[in-house]
């Protein structure tokens, strides 16, 4: 059976089983604290107390968030990425809020606006 | 929904390539294996992914195949095996007559 | 819009959770971090102090926690034999309480059996026992080899295994998550708990080494 010959999905960009690639790099970072501060914030929206989204629906947002964005955003941008389209979607916030609250936290800290 | 597979039986992997989150990773699909322990009921996370409640919940196995079954080019010690979970919906009795029907 | 009182309170939440030595990227999605954080609080979704909690979680891990529960294991028949038949209850009175719907699952290195874990499809990983996965564990490479490759990989990371031992590989891919055992070094016969407990490394209990002979 080819790829053509059916109406099959392509193999997920996250499904990496098997596809090879080179040697394993074992260099570790310490994780800064906007990385713990991710994990907490999406860790905390899953848990029992706000089960406001569940670990399936970031997953499935991380992995349809496309090809290059996953191979490019680290880690924890992921997680947040997916996070944020989940809460969009689900109508908790709108990217709006979102963005103008960005802005008010850069001029709050200094920050110059990213584009 | 209680299991239907038992610690032993042989199992096909269903060789569907359906979009969404799928947990059956695309390399063991199609694939012959063994149940080597049956871990309960769990919600289906495919179903939980797109904000359903994944019930009724699923049986929930622990494959075993053979490497050289996963890829035909294992260059490994032959007795070298793969372990994943996989849930009931995914799982064919693998005798040839059910398997086509 | 918030009142300028709340504003000031969340702005002090943030000066409290910055270590201003420790290098910080506060990149995009840093700051949407910040901002979705700030606006679920005022929602009240969830309060600053549980957001401190989670935080505190992952700042500090629990590595030590799956060693204490290895050495444990290795002195203490009853209990290796719960780990291996249900890990999840057998962790329980060290409170470790397990995500969602997932269970832990030891498996056990013999002298024939060497177990590697990893997650192809995303990063699974027992946090409550080892926290936060290292950056090679959620890499490219290491997920899309080690399930093909699994002696290549071993031998990378300086594992070379007798003949004659089966490697199996168990792909995290649901609700298990999985803990090796390791194989306990010989050598260590008159050692306490506590000492065992000190050669049990992190990467040996995802199965990518093996826990050395003391020296």
């Amino acid at each position: 059976m080819t790829q053509q010959d059916d109406d099959r999905a392509p193999r997920g960009y996250h499904d990496l089983g098997g596809v090879g690639g080179g040697p394993v790099d074992m260099t570790e970072h310490v994780l800064e604290p906007w990385e713990k501060r991710v994990d907490a914030l999406c860790g905390i929206l899953v848990g029992k107390k706000c089960r406001l989204m569940t670990i399936d629906e970031r997953r499935d947002a991380i992995e349809t968030l496309g090809e290059d964005k996953y191979t490019s955003l680290k880690y924890y941008e992921l997680w947040m990425a997916g996070t944020m389209n989940l809460l969009i979607e689900k109508g908790t916030l709108s990217q709006d809020e979102i963005d103008e609250r960005m802005d008010q936290i850069r001029r709050r800290l200094g920050l110059e606006a990213e584009e | 929904m209680s299991a239907r597979f038992a610690i032993g039986d042989t199992v096909r992997i269903a060789e569907r390539y359906p979009p969404g989150h799928i947990r059956t990773p695309y390399y063991i699909r199609g694939k012959t294996g063994v149940v080597a322990d049956v871990l309960g009921a769990f919600p289906n996370p495919e179903e939980r992914a797109k904000a359903r409640d994944g019930l009724p919940e699923l049986p929930l196995y622990r494959i075993r195949f053979r490497q050289t079954e996963a890829w035909p080019d294992y260059d490994g010690d032959p007795g070298d095996t793969l372990d994943m979970e996989i849930y009931h919906h995914w799982l064919e009795p693998d005798k040839p007559a059910e398997r086509s029907g | 819009m918030p009142t300028i009182g709340d504003h000031d309170h969340s702005h002090e939440d943030h000066e409290r959770t910055f270590q201003p030595d420790e290098e910080d990227s506060l990149g995009y999605y840093a700051i949407a971090e910040m901002a979705v954080r700030e606006l679920l609080i005022e929602r009240g979704i969830f309060t600053a102090d549980e957001f401190r909690r989670h935080l505190e979680v992952a700042d500090h891990g629990n590595q030590a926690l799956g060693a204490k529960v290895v050495a444990r294991a290795w002195t203490d028949p009853d209990f290796k034999a719960s780990l291996l038949r249900d890990g999840s209850v057998a962790v329980a009175e060290y409170d470790v309480e397990m995500l969602g719907h997932t269970r832990l699952y030891a498996v056990e290195n013999t002298h024939d059996v060497h177990n590697v874990i990893v997650c192809t499809l995303c990063s699974c990983y027992p946090k409550p026992l080892l926290g936060l996965p290292p950056d090679w564990y959620k890499s490219r490479n290491y997920r899309a080899r080690v399930a093909r490759e699994p002696r290549k990989v071993l031998a990378e990371f300086g594992t070379f295994l007798p003949e004659g031992v089966t490697v199996r590989v168990h792909d995290s891919n649901a609700d298990m998550r999985y803990l090796v055992l390791p194989m306990r070094p010989a050598g260590t016969e008159g050692y306490t708990v506590e000492q065992l407990e000190g050669l049990v490394t992190r990467d040996a209990m995802i199965g990518v080494t093996v826990v050395g002979a003391p020296v």
